[in-house]
């Protein structure tokens, strides 16, 4: 990722002058040597893309949703009614924010924080790219699990600092499912990793595009789709694709919130720009779940080889290091970055394809897909993926 | 026997998957999504697609006159009183001519109107109709008081005599009869 921006500290030095020039050589070292800057640009372009995606989400849900029961839908603001999202969120800004007497304050405010802070936290862990990542953690699924759990703690406490009955059910409902989903969703990603023998997401990414699956003179293209973690581990893959619906509180187990049963669930105290972050964190975590089952599941930004498109150009000016950035690691990171987006999206669509198909679970059926078929399930599975793997290798 | 205990099938492995049923759903919604089921064109945008009003649609009540541009409302208050909601209030006066009273005020007030068409209904003189108009919006309670003017304003969308021409020509009726019994038209 150095390479990114890859300007040399001699050459910064000649172009610099008096006090700038004396601390050219420290910030170059800081940012350029030490990529914070790649860093902190990733940071603010998936830290600024995530929210936009949201409201194109929000969109295309409610579109979705309106052509699938033959409606229309916003079309009213810009074209196709594309900026009704950000028409919404100036709504939101500009309402009465009211914060009941009766709630916990501190713990009030902090919930709809938590909501939004977490799946963005979770994005980046993932790598975008052969060369495009903010984090490359070595546990990197390990540090997924363990932050994108506390996302609980957001629905938990809005319900519990709300200090009202529906809001308190819908967090109880919610804890409780999200704990139980939980279980399944690591186990079945650990047969993944099983077999690919590491932690590292990127790992996860590369081992999807080593043309394991051979039988390419019988299979030709194919054989491509069907090294996709997707077709080698049908069972995971559906598992967790569950597991993840009823970890992001989508129909059909969006318990938490069940207008019909809980009024709004556990944001039901919440208005305004509290509410809105909410929503956002909401959609914010079906990105996350989205972009975890393609990294894990679908080959993450690789694509039947089309992402080393740009190979012979990076091998012959890929180490160009004169300009302030290097537009040639640009270019390749953002056809990665490119394929990952439309794989998300494409998910992201199946998220609410199966909102509009679908209706809700009861609880106690819920329960028991979590902890009687889901749980076992994946358990098998594991032990089918591990006893496979022992045989092969 | 208080309750029947029906049988219940049992399930086929495959339905109690789940998934093929959830596949088979899918598959439905994407039909709708891609307008190959269901019904297309049931959305009507209204502000800028109307409804076609069909021809007994009871809408604002409104005051007509007749081909001569002639009020045809006598004040007689017949709509006044049996108007459920009493939503009319009319102050009659008296005018020239064949005809001895016309209201000075006729006040319809919009916010209490049930549109029931009894108005109509009741008017011998046949200058109240039911017309066509449906958009009432205001900012004031006091807007939404429809006055004579305003009554005559949206009657006139229906064309004199409220679109159904009077054959008989009241008004000449009237002064023919009255010349024949000598009272003139002083």
């Amino acid at each position: 990722m150095a390479h990114l921006l890859a300007l040399s500290a001699a050459d910064a030095y000649d172009r610099a002058e008096g006090f700038w020039a004396s601390l050219y050589p420290w910030l170059h070292k800081v940012f350029v040597e030490n990529a914070w800057l790649t860093a902190v640009l990733l940071v603010l372009v998936v830290g600024l893309t995530a929210p936009l995606l949201v409201s194109l989400l929000v969109w295309c849900e409610r579109r979705g949703s309106a052509l699938i029961q033959d409606r229309l839908g916003p079309n009213r603001v810009g074209p196709l009614g594309l900026f009704q999202s950000f028409a919404d969120l100036g709504k939101f800004l500009v309402k009465e924010d009211v914060t009941p007497d009766h709630v916990n304050k501190p713990l009030f405010l902090l919930a709809p924080c938590i909501a939004v802070a977490i799946p963005l936290v979770v994005l980046a862990f993932i790598p975008y790219g052969r060369n495009v990542w903010i984090a490359d953690v070595d546990a990197g699924i390990l540090a997924c699990f363990a932050i994108s759990s506390m996302h609980v703690y957001a629905v938990a406490l809005g319900g519990w600092s709300s200090n009202s009955k529906f809001p308190l059910l819908g967090a109880v409902r919610a804890s409780a499912q999200m704990i139980s989903y939980e279980i399944a969703l690591g186990l079945s990603a650990l047969a993944v990793f099983l077999v690919v023998g590491s932690l590292r997401l990127q790992d996860v990414v590369l081992m999807q595009a080593d043309g394991w699956v051979t039988g390419g003179e019988y299979l030709g293209a194919w054989s491509k789709l069907l090294d996709w973690n997707m077709f080698k581990q049908p069972v995971g893959a559906i598992i967790f694709l569950i597991a993840g619906f009823a970890e992001t509180n989508r129909h059909p187990f969006d318990m938490p919130e069940a207008e019909s049963e809980l009024a709004a669930g556990y944001h039901t105290e919440y208005s305004s720009f509290k509410f809105a972050l909410f929503f956002l964190g909401e959609y914010a975590a079906m990105i996350v779940i989205s972009a975890l089952f393609v990294t894990l599941y679908m080959g993450g930004w690789t694509l039947f080889g089309l992402e080393n498109a740009l190979d012979g150009w990076v091998a012959s000016y890929g180490a160009d290091n004169t300009g302030w950035i290097n537009w040639v690691a640009v270019a390749e990171g953002g056809l990665h970055a490119s394929i990952f987006s439309v794989k998300t999206m494409a998910m992201l669509l199946f998220f609410i394809w199966v909102r509009w198909t679908l209706p809700r679970f009861r609880y106690d059926q819920l329960m028991r897909l979590g902890w009687v078929r889901l749980f076992p399930l994946s358990l098998a599975w594991l032990v089918v993926v591990a006893v496979a793997t022992g045989l092969l290798r | 026997m208080a309750y029947v205990k029906v049988k219940r099938r049992e399930l086929t492995f495959a339905e109690r998957m789940y998934l093929p049923a959830i596949m088979k759903g899918m598959a439905l919604t994407f039909k709708h999504f891609v307008g190959v089921g269901g019904r297309k064109g049931v959305t009507l945008q209204y502000p800028d697609e109307k409804w076609e009003l069909p021809a007994f649609y009871r809408g604002v009540p409104s005051l007509v006159k007749d081909t001569a541009g002639r009020e045809k409302c006598v004040a007689c208050s017949l709509c006044e009183f049996v108007c459920p909601p009493r939503a009319i209030s009319i102050i009659p006066r008296e005018i020239e001519g064949v005809v001895e009273k016309a209201p000075e005020v006729f006040d319809i007030d919009m916010l209490r109107c049930i549109f029931c068409g009894y108005c109509e209904e009741v008017c011998p003189e046949e200058a109240i109709f039911m017309s066509k108009e449906y958009e009432v919006c205001g900012e004031t309670r006091e807007e939404l008081v429809f006055d004579k003017t305003r009554l005559y304003e949206i009657g006139s969308t229906l064309g004199p005599d409220g679109g159904t021409p009077d054959a008989e020509k009241k008004w000449e009726r009237l002064s023919r009869e009255q010349s024949a019994q000598g009272l003139g038209e002083d």
